[in-house]
């Protein structure tokens, strides 16, 4: 025992003297290296700020690339309009969407029908109750939109798009009669993303306003369905 | 029907302005231990491919708080902005997005948004685009639509808005300005003439900063009518809710 408590004392008076004795070896490889013998003093200085390693590190240029946003959507659609008393007429427009989040959109939409004649202009035989331009029935909706439902369809084995049932309230104004009406509009609809950037489709809404068209002030509600194609930009 | 063919021109040549000069993608290193690839841009499309840390992927493109990313062995997915924030870029920094923030309102140049409401008893329905030329002053451009029971009035005004504290989510604002206002009665009704006046106003509203870019506003506004009438007049316009966006 008492030898090597002995032992292990003489060990550690070794590490002791040794180790700082092996630092004090390479303690000149860590400072500048000696300056070379030169006729002048200005030489010397300039080459002690050479830096010792010289880095052949090409310096990349890295230019930070624009990721590509697509959070607006624009499309065309047709479909059917039926205008409450003056028949069910084709309809046609455009929409222009902007995706806020996954759930939320908001979306602007311009319409555009013309509306048939009434049971009564018909059966009656009497004069007509709009005369020509005043039958154009146009409108423009403001609109957000929730994509309630995402999910895909799957065509075949190897096949699946995305897909999404989203509900649509808003606002704008239809012109109609000759005068323009405070609309309120709200439905449904139902989008296929064909590819990432292209979707198809089946929307119904309602369209609902005040009219005094035919003498007293009703609520008329103007169903429409229509099929359309939009892009992602 | 004019309106609706220069639209259907404008997306003509929005879509024809999609081929744009092909500008390498940007790639970014996986620092997480892995990213999930989903089927589509949503928390509800089921994950179907992993990324592990260190591989390389290349951005493709973004919609909402979603990158459609590649892989090296060309497998294609949507990432969600969390896990895209814990990528590299090439430099060896995380992934900068610059996303607006509330701190950014103060650095806005543009602002536009829609609002609906009440003038006068007739529905309203506004559109307003502005540009900042400081922290609290900005020029506004608003065009109004109101479809009424007697008339349908349009109008055009250009005022100036100061928002007292921009650095707070909730702020009042102040606004003055002037413009034309074009009214045309109800064709039902005893046919008067169609008339184009001179409008003045004068009002206050709030502005709510919501997230990222978007706000909610609220705001009261006095009209004055400089009819060619004896009597000048008085219309208020209040618009309950509107939607606007900075950029």
């Amino acid at each position: 025992m008492e030898i090597s408590r002995l032992r292990l004392l003489l060990l550690s008076a070794l590490a002791v003297s040794l180790l700082p004795g092996c630092a004090w070896f390479g303690r000149n490889r860590d400072e500048a290296p000696p300056a070379p013998a030169s006729a002048s003093a200005g030489a010397s200085e300039a080459t002690a700020d050479q830096p010792v390693i010289e880095p052949k590190v090409e310096r990349r240029d890295v230019k930070r690339a624009r990721i590509d946003t697509e959070d607006f959507e624009a499309g065309l659609f047709a479909g059917v309009l039926s205008i409450e008393d003056f028949e069910s007429n084709a309809v046609y427009g455009a929409h222009l969407s902007y995706h806020l989040t996954e759930d939320f959109f908001i979306e602007g939409t311009l319409g555009r029908s013309r509306a048939g004649r009434t049971s009564y202009e018909k059966l009656s035989g009497s004069a007509d109750l709009l005369r020509g331009s005043e039958r154009d029935y146009t409108y423009y909706a403001l609109s957000a939109g929730w994509n309630a439902l995402p999910g895909e369809v799957f065509v075949g084995g190897n096949r699946s798009y995305n897909t999404a049932f989203y509900l649509l309230a808003g606002v704008g104004s239809t012109r109609f009669g000759g005068d323009d009406l405070f609309t309120v509009n709200a439905g449904a609809g139902y989008k296929v993303l064909l590819k990432d950037w292209m979707a198809v489709h089946l929307d119904v809404r309602d369209y609902i306003f005040d009219s005094d068209l035919l003498g007293k002030k009703k609520i008329v509600n103007n169903l429409e369905a229509h099929l359309g194609i939009s892009f992602f930009f | 029907m004019r309106c609706l063919h220069l639209s259907l021109w404008l997306l003509l040549a929005l879509f024809s302005a999609g081929a744009r000069a092909d500008e390498p993608l940007p790639k970014v290193v996986v620092a997480d231990p892995f990213i999930e690839l989903h089927t589509g841009p949503g928390r509800g499309y089921p994950i179907f491919h992993v990324i592990e840390r260190g591989q390389e992927v290349t951005i493709v493109k973004r919609r909402t708080d979603w990158f459609q990313v590649r892989s090296d062995r060309d497998v294609a997915g949507w990432v969600a902005r969390g896990q895209m924030l814990a990528t590299l870029e090439p430099t060896g920094e995380p992934l900068d997005l610059k996303e607006p923030t509330r701190e950014n309102y103060m650095s806005r140049r543009w602002q536009g948004g829609v609002m609906g409401g009440d003038f006068g008893g007739a529905s309203l329905i506004s559109v307003f685009g502005g540009y900042a030329f400081s922290d609290n002053l900005a020029i506004e451009l608003t065009l109004n639509h109101m479809p009424g029971d007697l008339s349908n009035a349009f109008s055009a005004t250009l005022g100036l808005t100061h928002v007292f504290a921009p650095e707070w989510r909730l702020s009042p604002y102040f606004t003055l300005g002037t413009g034309l206002i074009y009214i045309e009665p109800k064709t039902t009704l005893v046919s008067t003439e169609d008339r184009t006046d001179q409008i003045g106003y004068v009002g206050v509203g709030l502005q709510f900063y919501l997230t990222r870019r978007f706000m909610l506003r609220s705001e009261y506004r006095k009209n004055i009518v400089f009819t060619s009438r004896n009597d000048n007049e008085e219309i208020d316009e209040w618009k309950y809710l509107g939607f606007a966006c900075f950029f």
